[in-house]
Formats: C-alpha cells, sequence, structure tokens
C-alpha cells in the first residue's frame, strides 16, 4: 500500500505529519514503539529539511511517500531544495553538545540509531531520503 | 501544541509541559527554563502529560547541563511516558539526565544530589 502526503515548509505542520505517518502505520502495523521511532525519524527528518534547505520558507513544500510492504516499511522525503550529504557529515560527540551547547546535531543521530537504513539521494533537481526499518508485527 | 504551567512546592520550582515538544514548540520550554534558572536552584520537570519529544527538545536539556553544574541547580525529571522515556534512552541521555517516576521521588532525587 502507497500512501502519500504534502506539506508547505513551516515547523507548524510538523505535528500534521506526525498524525499523517502514525494514522497510517496505524492501520498496518501493531507494534507502537515502532511506530513512534518511524514518526520521530520522519519528525526529525523534515524538521531539518524545513530549517536548513527551506529557511521555513512556507511557499516551498516537501513530499513524503509511503510504502508499507508485509514486513517492512520504506518513506522517502523528497524536497527540491539543498542536497544533504551524509558522507561529510561528522555526528557531534555528546560531550560536544553539552560543552558548546548545541541545541541541534541529535536528530541525524536519533534517526540513524532507529532506522535500518537511512539514505540521502539526489536525483535531478530532486532530493530524496530513504528510511526504511523493518516491522514484524502487522495486522 | 505545547502548554507550560509552573508552580512552587516548598522549595521546589515546578515546571509542568504538557503537548508535544518538537522542533516548533520547544523555544517556549527553552525560554521557560532559560529565565527559571536564574533565580531557582531546586527545578523539577512534570513529562506526566508530555505526549511527544523530538531532539529540539532533548537539545533543550542538554543545553543546560554546563550551567547547571556551575551554578549548582538541581533538576530533575518525573513521570515521563514510554515513548518520550525511550527518545532519550536511544542516545544514552538517561545517564545524563536526572529523571524518575513520581515527583516524591523527585524531590527526594533533587535533595540528595
Amino acid at each position: 500500500m502507497q500512501y502519500n502526503y504534502s506539506a508547505q515548509c513551516s515547523k507548524k505542520n510538523l505535528a500534521d505529519i506526525r498524525s499523517f505517518i502514525s494514522e497510517t502505520l496505524n492501520n498496518h502495523f501493531k507494534s507502537e514503539i515502532d511506530i513512534h521511532h518511524m514518526v520521530l525519524a520522519v519528525d526529525e527528518v523534515c524538521a531539518n529539511l524545513m530549517i536548513h534547505s527551506h529557511k521555513c520558507n512556507p511557499k516551498e513544500s516537501i513530499d513524503l511517500f509511503v510504502d508499507v510492504r508485509k514486513q517492512e516499511v520504506i518513506i522517502e522525503i523528497k524536497d527540491t531544495g539543498n542536497g544533504f550529504n551524509l558522507k561529510s557529515y561528522q555526528e557531534p560527540t555528546i560531550d560536544e553538545i553539552i560543552v558548546e551547547k548545541k541545541k541541534g546535531g541529535l536528530g541525524l543521530m536519533l534517526v540513524k540509531r532507529i532506522m535500518d537504513k537511512v539514505e540521502f539521494i539526489k536525483s535531478n533537481n530532486n532530493n530524496i531520503c530513504r528510511l526504511k526499518k523493518t516491522i514484524l508485527t502487522s495486522k | 501544541m505545547i502548554t507550560i504551567q509552573t508552580n512552587k512546592e516548598e522549595d521546589f520550582y515546578i515546571i509542568k509541559v504538557s503537548g508535544d515538544v518538537d522542533a516548533s514548540s520547544s523555544i517556549h520550554l527553552d525560554n521557560k527554563i532559560g529565565e527559571i534558572i536564574k533565580i531557582e536552584k531546586k527545578i523539577l520537570v512534570d513529562c506526566n502529560d508530555l505526549q511527544y519529544i523530538s531532539s529540539a527538545g532533548l537539545g533543550v536539556f542538554m543545553s543546560y547541563i554546563h550551567e547547571m553544574e556551575e551554578g549548582e541547580i538541581k533538576m530533575v525529571l518525573f513521570g515521563l511516558g514510554n515513548n518520550v522515556k525511550n527518545v532519550f534512552h536511544i542516545l544514552g541521555l538517561d545517564q545524563l539526565i536526572n529523571m524518575v517516576e513520581t515527583k516524591e521521588d523527585a524531590k527526594n532525587l533533587v535533595d540528595a544530589i
């Protein structure tokens, strides 16, 4: 089953994005923790894109595609902003975050810990963030 | 949507956070904690009605760790639901930030640390 959703780049829309992911996955899976992790990962990626790639410009938007398979979920988050280069991303240490009082940097750490696979793909003018997770408790 | 209510019990300052703390709303929590640590030494954060937290919320708590140590300010979170607790746990932040089950536990811990 495939689902899609489009949101303008305003942080106020993050709550609706979370509801979309949560309601969609609740129809297919039982595991509350897995659903929560998918919601969290999508929220983190969307927040990053809205803030860093789109400067929270509500005239720009991001598109979400959810592909629910038997025991796996693939979510693609697509936008046309400045692409993100995962290879150049240097994960901060927890100490750096405390000492430098950085309020960012934790989002992608979370996403990498809770997803089975995270890819950033650039194709033509589009950037795609693809998140993959196996969920064994289908309804 | 976030709601922040505050009250004082004995010499404990209690911040009750309800709703979602995400990239959009974390600024309100940040402002409140930033304001309170200038005047209070014993802070309890009531998370019983905190439904959701993302890295933006984690970042708020992390960003005050240093300042609290320097100012000998104690802060303990209590009443976290499983999903919220799990987000701290994923990055091991439950080892850096004090969190307990009940308000009484939180008061006892603040007095002990």
